[in-house]
């Protein structure tokens, strides 16, 4: 097949092509309340420009302030025979760094504690001036690329559903008493899960490119 | 209904943002993500990944990933042994968990990526949206794999109770979180743009 050069005319801004299945489609106007998804495959491929950033803000915000009460408040408490050992998240996350496990714990470390704080603080740098109506940031464009490649390393969600786990195979073992930083944490599961509802992807490029505009 | 893709066109689509590019573009221009064609996506980083990651699966499997000792004794449970403990102790629920996130899923992954990567360019029409379908499963279940190195984690630093009971990381730990790992960027090498080029593929494959 023979490529047609590309004139000057060209507007990349009004094709989309569908990320999963490389389908051409024409971008068109949306209401308020429509969606436009891939024709092939399904995928969404544009939502509609609904103004809930200031929610992903309010969110992201949250979260953050959520990560700073789980790492540094009590997580978890064992007791058995009168002794009792304490651990937070941080010492978790630790409990590989004897010998040559050291990676290890350095890898939990980030994904449940930096990652996901990184990734709140990216796109609250994206964010803040587009809820705002404002132009966007400088290399608000990376930092929200960014945060989206994090996403499947940001793992706190992933923890919580494991200190359950730990926590059944404790519990005949010892009495374990729950730390405040344990609910920081559920909290801040519930929070993550709002605001990747809330967060469109699509809407938030839209708005980058046209404060860019 | 036949479908115009951005190739056809001439374009390349950036996969991050969905902005298409003239062919040959290297940088998307909006979000900055390196914009790969289509046709130079090949599957060999899978494989490398997929491979990589399988190694790390035998001893992740062979090797204790906890060494509890308690008053009774010391014992060494390798993942499956973490499982049938549990079972032991009538935790059914728990049990179902670990063994979904540890065992069922690590070995679904293998066998779901290496099926999607040998199935590019035989598919037929019908069978596109399934395997899309299948991807999608592959790259969202990836992650809870970790599961069970949090556990581990959690456990050796909670249960330090002296002589009562202590529980030490193993080097199973460390395998199976590599495995994991590895597995998950086999599954975000793969590129499902891939799943739809169909014949296609097969015939401009050097």
């Amino acid at each position: 097949m023979s490529v047609t050069p590309l004139d000057q005319k060209f507007r990349p801004e009004t094709l989309i092509a569908c990320p999963r299945c490389d389908v051409l489609h024409l971008r068109a106007e949306l209401g308020a309340h429509q969606r436009a998804a891939c024709q092939r495959c399904g995928t969404l491929l544009v939502a509609p420009r609904e103004r809930s950033f200031l929610h992903v803000i309010a969110l992201a915000f949250t979260a953050m302030i959520l990560m700073i009460g789980a790492v540094f408040f009590p997580f978890l408490s064992i007791s058995a025979r009168g002794l009792y050992n304490a651990s937070s998240v941080f010492e978790a996350a630790m409990a590989f760094s004897d010998g040559w496990l050291v990676p290890l714990s350095l890898a939990v470390l980030v994904m449940i504690v930096a990652l996901p704080v990184a990734r709140f603080a990216l796109i609250l740098y994206t964010l803040w001036p587009l809820g705002k109506a404002r132009p966007p940031y400088r290399y608000a464009h990376s930092a929200f690329r960014i945060a989206e490649e994090m996403q499947p390393w940001s793992m706190a969600e992933i923890f919580i559903i494991g200190t359950a786990v730990a926590l059944v195979k404790v519990a005949g073992l010892a009495t374990v008493s729950l730390g405040p930083a344990f609910w920081a944490f559920c909290a801040l599961i519930v929070v993550t899960v709002l605001n990747t509802i809330f967060m469109s992807k699509a809407a938030i490029w839209d708005a980058i490119d046209a404060g860019r505009r | 209904m036949s479908f115009l893709t951005a190739k056809d066109a001439g374009l390349t689509g950036c996969t991050r943002c969905g902005r298409v590019w003239p062919e040959g573009t290297a940088d998307c221009g909006r979000c900055g993500a390196r914009l790969q064609p289509v046709e130079t996506r090949s599957l060999q980083k899978v494989w490398a990944w997929w491979l990589a990651g399988l190694i790390f699966y035998i001893p992740a499997n062979l090797m204790p990933m906890l060494r509890t000792a308690t008053l009774a004794g010391a014992q060494e449970n390798t993942i499956l042994g973490g499982v049938i403990e549990l079972v032991a102790h009538h935790n059914y629920g728990v049990a179902a968990i670990v063994f979904f996130a540890s065992i069922l899923i690590p070995i679904g992954k293998f066998l779901a990526i290496g099926y999607l990567a040998l199935a590019v360019g035989t598919e037929a029409r019908i069978g596109n949206h399934r395997h899309l379908h299948l991807y999608e499963v592959v790259e969202f279940i990836g992650r809870w794999s970790m599961i069970d190195v949090f556990v581990v984690a959690i456990l050796s630093a909670l249960v330090r109770l002296g002589f009562v009971a202590t529980v030490h990381p193993g080097p199973a730990a460390a395998a199976f979180a590599l495995s994991v790992a590895f597995t998950m960027l086999s599954a975000q090498s793969f590129d499902p743009r891939l799943i739809w080029r169909g014949e296609r593929a097969r015939n401009e494959d050097p």
